[in-house]
């Protein structure tokens, strides 16, 4: 990820203003430039759509999906719903949490990974499922997901 | 020597390993010099059996499934051989019986056809519906989809057609088409595989529903944790845009209609109609009291229609074969057809599209074969964490929205989770109000608060503190958060808890297993 450039985040600002009710659409784009919605993203985000930081914060607080600050070099979100929970998802959860030293949220010491739960991918017949680095995985098992998290960090 | 077979690129394909199938395949075919050419279509929905691969013969199509990219050699001898004998071979596809007993409208093509292919499409019947809507006229297309019987597949089950009428008469421009592809409910996956094996059936629905109410402009809400769909839907927004089934004369109809995509955050709660409304306004995803009806004032105040992907993509068919071919299927008041989705520890799960009236048990244990552990079921949610939990005595229910709202459940978007006999039921219903607690809005108090102090309850329950009287506050706090809520996630939350509570009390520690009243 690029390190903060304002004039590179008023671009990507100016360049969805105009769209209907565009706080998702730039807080996506920040997000997917820069990794994290930092306070400077915040005031910027406030001063071109005239509102208060306070309301910005409130958008970028209420959505799961944006973060405060830099996530891991991969992101794996593993699925803590209901269909998975019927294959075992709780226990590989715990399983990947003891293996990478990280709850929910966390991301590991060296930076490698960050862990989030995620309510359902749509992949509920194939679970336990998770997304890793945006790429769907099924049948999910301690084994395969050490795998995987093998595959990462190597 | 040359071939054609069909390779999903669904999501829960990819998931299993799709795309290594197909680079072996192709490299297997090139080291032979043989022409393979592979086609990536949609799912057929038989998850048990992704990645499923198809072989184009003279008979139709023959599967083999589950496959692996370390099949690629063996599986090219019988893909050369025309279908030939190979030990993941299932038969011809149509004769699959999970695949036989399907009654398939909205699906018809997913899963058969390439998605990005509009020439495919319309071969297979697409676009006919919105032929048949531009002769009919925008009252008549009202009048077709009302009395299809057609109710509102997110799970409110309200009448389509109704809704159009309302938002066709009601004043003011601009209108619009807002279809909700939030669809966050575990076990739920058809709007994904619509939006993936179909796309431009649910742009053909929107179009038609659009001509309907006066519409120029839709948006698709789509959760973000479904990349894959909306890479998909956009490639198809694009496709349609450049061969003029979008744009300012759609179809050469004079009519202006066009639509943009929009990404949700992770928020389980923009599933809600107004939720999802605040959301597509950029703003935190709040629900809104009704009224006004989003028909009357929705979207930025205007007049707006929000339907699920599974309303919209049945339409097409209901204006192409008439509303009576679609209402003479199913049961009272639930008419043609729901894609039914088959979840969680269930041997055989997958989609399975049939008209309203199956049994919960015939759903279960015939269809899906039971649980995929081999274990007894002993519970099934149906319709998502804010559905109900269904012990075996209740497997009578029939698929129906006004009989499983009568046994204090609903079928909401069609998922059904089963579980086997290793469930402690407690921990479901703990998980249900902690669900609620992170996924609420906080607009109403007994939701923001009341589901943090039902994890509480709950807890003290199972720890066998004031058993009796800590089961009577849960109860009370079920019946608040019920009456208390303006939507769904507030309202709905007692169902998991209390049908886990009234059918499985051996899970909450009850002595003599006896039924909390």
């Amino acid at each position: 990820m690029p390190a903060w450039q304002e004039a590179r985040a008023r671009q990507i600002i100016e360049a969805h203003r105009t769209v209907d009710g565009p706080a998702l659409v730039i807080l996506h784009a920040l997000q997917r430039e820069f990794g994290f919605i930092s306070d400077e993203a915040v005031a910027l985000v406030a001063d071109a759509l005239n509102l208060t930081r306070a309301e910005v914060h409130g958008i970028v607080t209420f959505y799961h999906d944006f973060r405060r600050e830099p996530a891991g070099r991969h992101v794996l979100k593993l699925c803590r719903a209901e269909a998975c929970q019927a294959l075992g998802g709780e226990r590989l959860a715990a399983h990947g949490q003891s293996r990478l030293g990280i709850t929910w949220g966390g991301t590991t010491a060296d930076g490698g990974v960050t862990l989030e739960p995620v309510f359902c991918l749509g992949l509920c017949a194939s679970g336990p499922a998770a997304l890793i680095d945006g790429r769907p995985v099924g049948r999910l098992d301690a084994a395969r997901l050490d795998r995987l998290l093998d595959e990462v960090s190597s | 020597m040359s071939a054609r077979v069909y390779l999903p690129r669904d999501a829960a394909a990819l998931a299993v390993g799709a795309d290594d199938v197909a680079q072996a395949l192709s490299a297997a075919a090139q080291r032979r010099g043989v022409t393979l050419e592979i086609i990536r279509t949609g799912s057929r929905g038989l998850f048990w059996l992704e990645p499923m691969l198809e072989v184009a013969t003279s008979e139709g199509r023959v599967a083999y499934g589950p496959v692996e990219a370390s099949d690629a050699e063996t599986l090219l001898d019988a893909i050369l051989a025309g279908g030939g004998p190979h030990r993941l071979r299932l038969g011809p596809t149509e004769a699959i019986p999970f695949l036989k007993r399907q009654t398939r409208l909205t699906f018809a093509r997913c899963g058969i056809t390439d998605p990005l292919s509009l020439h495919d499409y319309r071969a297979a019947g697409g676009y006919r519906g919105l032929d048949r809507a531009l002769s009919l006229g925008p009252a008549a297309i009202v009048e077709t989809v009302v009395e299809s019987g057609l109710r509102g597949r997110g799970g409110a089950g309200f009448p389509t057609g109704i809704k159009w009428r309302t938002a066709r008469e009601a004043v003011g421009q601009p209108k619009y088409i807002v279809c909700n592809a939030d669809e966050g409910d575990s076990g739920t996956y058809a709007d994904r595989m619509i939006m993936e094996g179909d796309p431009f059936c649910l742009i053909e629905g929107m179009t038609i529903a659009a001509i309907a109410i006066g519409a120029a402009k839709g948006f698709i809400y789509i959760r973000s944790e479904y990349p894959h769909a909306i890479a998909t839907m956009e490639a198809a927004l694009a496709i349609a845009r450049r061969d003029g089934r979008l744009g300012t004369n759609v179809a050469g109809s004079g009519h202006a209609f066009d639509i943009e995509i929009r990404v949700g955050a992770g928020a389980y709660v923009c599933g809600e109609e107004t939720a999802l409304l605040d959301s597509l306004e950029g703003k935190r995803g709040m629900v809104r009291a009704k009224p006004p009806l989003p028909a009357h004032r929705g979207l930025f105040g205007r007049p707006t229609v929000v339907n699920n992907v599974l309303s919209l993509a049945a339409v097409p068919t209901i204006l192409a074969d008439g509303a009576d071919a679609y209402r003479d299927l199913g049961m009272g008041r639930s008419r043609g057809t729901m894609p039914i989705q088959l979840a969680g520890n269930v041997r055989y799960g997958g989609l399975f599209e049939t008209a309203f009236g199956v049994t919960l048990g015939g759903l279960v244990d015939d269809i899906g074969g039971g649980t995929l552990s081999g274990r007894p079921v002993r519970a099934v949610q149906v319709g998502g964490p804010l559905g109900a939990y269904f012990p075996r005595a209740l497997f009578d229910t029939p698929f129906d929205y006004e009989a499983f709202a009568q046994r204090d459940g609903l079928i909401g978007h069609g998922g059904v989770v089963v579980f086997d006999d290793t469930v402690d039921m407690a921990y479901q219903a703990r998980f249900a109000m902690e669900f609620c607690a992170i996924e609420s809005c906080g607009k109403c108090t007994p939701c923001r608060i009341g589901s943090t102090r039902g994890v509480e309850v709950i807890d003290r329950i199972v720890r066998g503190e004031k058993r009796e009287a800590n089961l009577a506050l849960l109860e009370d706090l079920c019946g608040t958060l019920k009456f208390g809520s303006l939507c769904a996630l507030g309202g709905f939350t007692p169902y998991p808890v209390m049908s886990a509570l009234r059918y499985f009390p051996e899970d909450f520690g009850a002595r003599n297993g006896a039924v909390p009243a």
